[in-house]
């Protein structure tokens, strides 16, 4: 399957990604579900397609209906409902600042503004060249090394505007 | 099994399963509701209990309990006027009423909403709650549906309407909280979506975030420009609608003062889509028989309602070969006007204005598809719905209810009993079948009361003796039922000749744009009863014996099926990407 989406998921690849969802799906409904319980494994499937894929463009998303027979606006709107799941095109280094009460009495609004200011992109965004996200997520419970920042899954403790810099430069493909 | 409880302190028993609400409903006490949605007759039973209006006291619960959604328990003791459940109730309107805008007075439901009447119902005069207001764009991208979503009140009806009934599965609740809304999905434009513009929604919704486009003021420019010739047209169901919107009973037939009416406003001429649907029987007819007797491409579809039309574009572009290429009685009835018509009194199509009356939202999106126009002129230039005629009718200070009655222009006034039951499901069908068994017998048939195509049921089927051909025919209508149709036909577990499908459960007299009915189905009942009463006191009841169709036949068309007939008035489908 060729992708039309716009937002361009990739181009290379995607007819095996696309294989790789169809067989994960076809795998959970042969357990033999009645039809009208399909969609209990939707959630699931947006997962895998999330981690599949990095993001769920519009092609996933109709596919996905497809396969389980649901209407495309309510994937969507499961897409929504959930902060997790995204139908944006994420940066490969998520930064994500942690803004939970520790962190942000610690100076957690500071650190990221200077991403914000280096990276050129507001929260929740992504820079144009795909390198980075940023985003802000409410405590990871390390509040002893506040204020902290995640890349990936890296956690970075006692973080200042400072070391925004060096982090961002260690960031290499 | 009977359940035993007391409401009120007065006892009733119900049968297992019932809810709260149904209890109190066989004791006339009125509890009041916003999005609950209940409708027998095509099986929809909408209770998302999210608007806790209907809360009541049940003894031993602690909880207050949405009484459209709590099934009745033995020995139930449910308290309705409490002054806890009262309290909650004025609390859960001040908090809907806190979200949504107060301007009634020139919202497009004014009067048709229930959320205001339910402020009314509940004497609530002052708001205690002052919180945000959501914000949204209007959605004005389709010339059929406008939504307004800073009143969407997150009932969520329209979703079941889209989703559950028609399965066309645009509508959703996107994000959480106080930023949910309901749209398409990638918050699309509805133009950009595979909505068909059935207006189900708009009929389901209770408040103004879902309405038609307006299109009176584009009419009533015309109609005071001197320099064109306003021709109208009245599809079937309008006359047995229309009369709801002045006061008068359901079911009354008010065709000659819609006439009259329409020549008070100042249209040259008053015609009638039925005379078109007389001349999509001698069409479609034609084609039926053909394909019978070839063998191919059967079953045929109607292609009478352009949601459905649409509808199978998006969803079976397989099947794309099996509607009759016949357009629908709107656009023939345009294309006629523009051309045989025109020619007659000497107008160019260009000075000619062409306004629909139509049950349907659907039809304004029909009208506007590229293949029916002609070098920038449209076959059909404005269509306004049932309601907004009724509106136009009511500004124009005309009494409607007091109107004498008065016929339809000639020579695209005339019509036939066969023509007017378009308006309900299983009337196309009807009225093909009394024009095929005469052409098949070659006999004047006299037994032409179909019955088993009648009534609201959303798949009827039919076997019928024509000659010595055992003609198999099937009716649907709602767009679940026939996507149920259609996905038994294309795995071959289904054959019939001829299948009529119609996009509104009921037909067109259930029309997205006719007056709202609220979830009364009772008003539908009437409405179908008045179409076949139409049909039983007409003169002419088969489409073939209209004269003014013979006629133009005569002068114009030659005969059915002729490349006159399929130059004018037919045409080809799309398949179209989701």
């Amino acid at each position: 399957m060729s992708c039309q989406c716009s937002g361009g998921c990739g181009a290379a690849g995607d007819s095996e990604k696309f294989a790789e969802l169809d067989r994960f799906i076809t795998e959970l409904l042969s357990r033999g579900e009645p039809p009208e319980r399909r969609r209990g494994n939707l959630i699931q499937i947006l997962h895998r397609a999330q981690h599949i894929f990095g993001y769920l463009p519009e092609e996933v998303q109709k596919f996905v209906a497809e396969r389980l027979d649901l209407p495309r606006a309510e994937i969507y709107g499961v897409i929504s409902f959930y902060s997790y799941f995204t139908d944006q095109p994420v940066g490969r280094y998520k930064i994500n600042v942690c803004t939970g009460t520790a962190c942000f009495v610690k100076g957690a609004p500071k650190v990221l503004d200077e991403f914000k200011r280096q990276l050129n992109i507001r929260e929740g965004e992504s820079t144009p060249d795909g390198k980075f996200f940023l985003g802000a997520l409410r405590c990871v419970g390390a509040c002893s090394l506040a204020p902290v920042v995640m890349v990936n899954e890296r956690v970075y403790g006692n973080m200042t505007a400072d070391k925004v810099a060096g982090i961002l430069a260690e960031c290499t493909d | 099994m009977d359940i035993n409880l007391t409401i009120n302190g007065q006892p009733v028993s119900v049968k297992a399963g019932s809810t709260i609400l149904e209890a109190a409903e066989k004791l006339d006490i009125r509890i009041p509701t916003l999005c609950h949605l209940k409708m027998d007759c095509f099986h929809v039973d909408h209770r998302s209990a999210s608007c806790r209006v209907c809360v009541v006291e049940v003894k031993g619960r602690p909880n207050l309990a949405p009484a459209c959604s709590t099934p009745v328990a033995e020995g139930m003791e449910v308290k309705t006027n409490s002054l806890r459940a009262i309290n909650a109730r004025r609390t859960m309107l001040d908090l809907l009423l806190s979200d949504h805008p107060k301007d009634c007075l020139i919202c497009p439901k004014n009067l048709h909403c229930q959320l205001q009447s339910l402020a009314q119902e509940l004497g609530l005069h002052q708001l205690l709650f002052k919180g945000e207001q959501s914000t949204y764009n209007r959605d004005l991208s389709s010339n059929a549906i406008a939504r307004d979503l800073d009143k969407c009140i997150m009932c969520r009806r329209c979703e079941t309407a889209c989703n559950t009934i028609q399965t066309v599965g645009v509508l959703s609740a996107v994000g959480r909280g106080f930023q949910a809304v309901v749209a398409p999905a990638g918050l699309k434009p509805l133009a950009e979506t595979e909505c068909v513009f059935c207006g189900q929604c708009v009929q389901a919704c209770p408040v103004g975030a879902l309405s038609e486009i307006d299109c009176k003021y584009p009419v009533w420019r015309a109609l005071n420009d001197p320099t064109k010739t306003v021709v109208v047209q009245t599809a079937p169901a309008v006359r047995v609608a229309i009369g709801e919107c002045f006061g008068m009973e359901p079911g009354s037939i008010s065709t000659g003062k819609l006439v009259h009416a329409l020549q008070m406003l100042g249209f040259d001429k008053v015609f009638d889509t039925d005379w078109a649907a007389d001349l999509t029987i001698m069409e479609e007819t034609t084609e039926l028989i053909e394909r019978i007797k070839k063998n191919e491409k059967l079953p045929i579809l109607t292609s009478c309602c352009p949601g459905w039309v649409k509808f199978l574009e998006h969803q079976f572009p397989d099947l794309i070969y099996m509607p009759s290429s016949a357009k629908s009685p709107q656009q023939m009835f345009g294309a006629i006007a523009k051309s045989y018509y025109a020619q007659k009194i000497g107008v160019e199509p260009k000075d000619m204005v062409v306004v629909s009356v139509m049950p349907c939202l659907s039809k304004k999106y029909e009208a506007s598809r590229e293949e029916f126009s002609h070098d920038g002129v449209r076959d059909v230039d404005i269509v306004i719905s049932t309601r907004e005629l009724a509106d136009m009718i009511r500004e124009a200070g005309i009494r409607f209810d007091q109107l004498e009655d008065r016929p339809y222009d000639s020579p695209l006034g005339e019509s036939t009993g066969a023509a007017v039951i378009f308006g309900a499901t299983g009337g196309v069908l009807e009225a093909a079948l009394r024009t095929a068994a005469d052409w098949i017998t070659g006999e004047d048939v006299k037994a032409i009361d179909f019955e088993a195509v009648r009534g609201l049921e959303g798949i009827k089927e039919a076997t019928v003796k024509v000659g010595d051909l055992e003609l198999r025919a099937a009716v649907c209508s709602g767009l679940g039922n026939a996507r149920k149709l259609l996905e038994r036909i294309r795995r071959g577990e289904a054959h019939y000749h001829a299948i009529e499908i119609m996009a509104c459960p009921g037909g067109c007299l259930n029309g997205g744009g006719q007056p709202y009915h609220g979830g009364d189905e009772t008003i539908l009942a009437k409405r179908l009863e008045a179409l076949y009463r139409a049909d039983r006191d007409l003169p002419i009841r088969k489409s073939h014996e209209n004269p003014s169709i013979q006629k133009i036949y005569e002068e114009f068309l030659g005969e059915p099926g002729s490349h006159a007939a399929h130059k004018l008035l037919h045409t080809t489908y799309t398949p179209r990407k989701n």
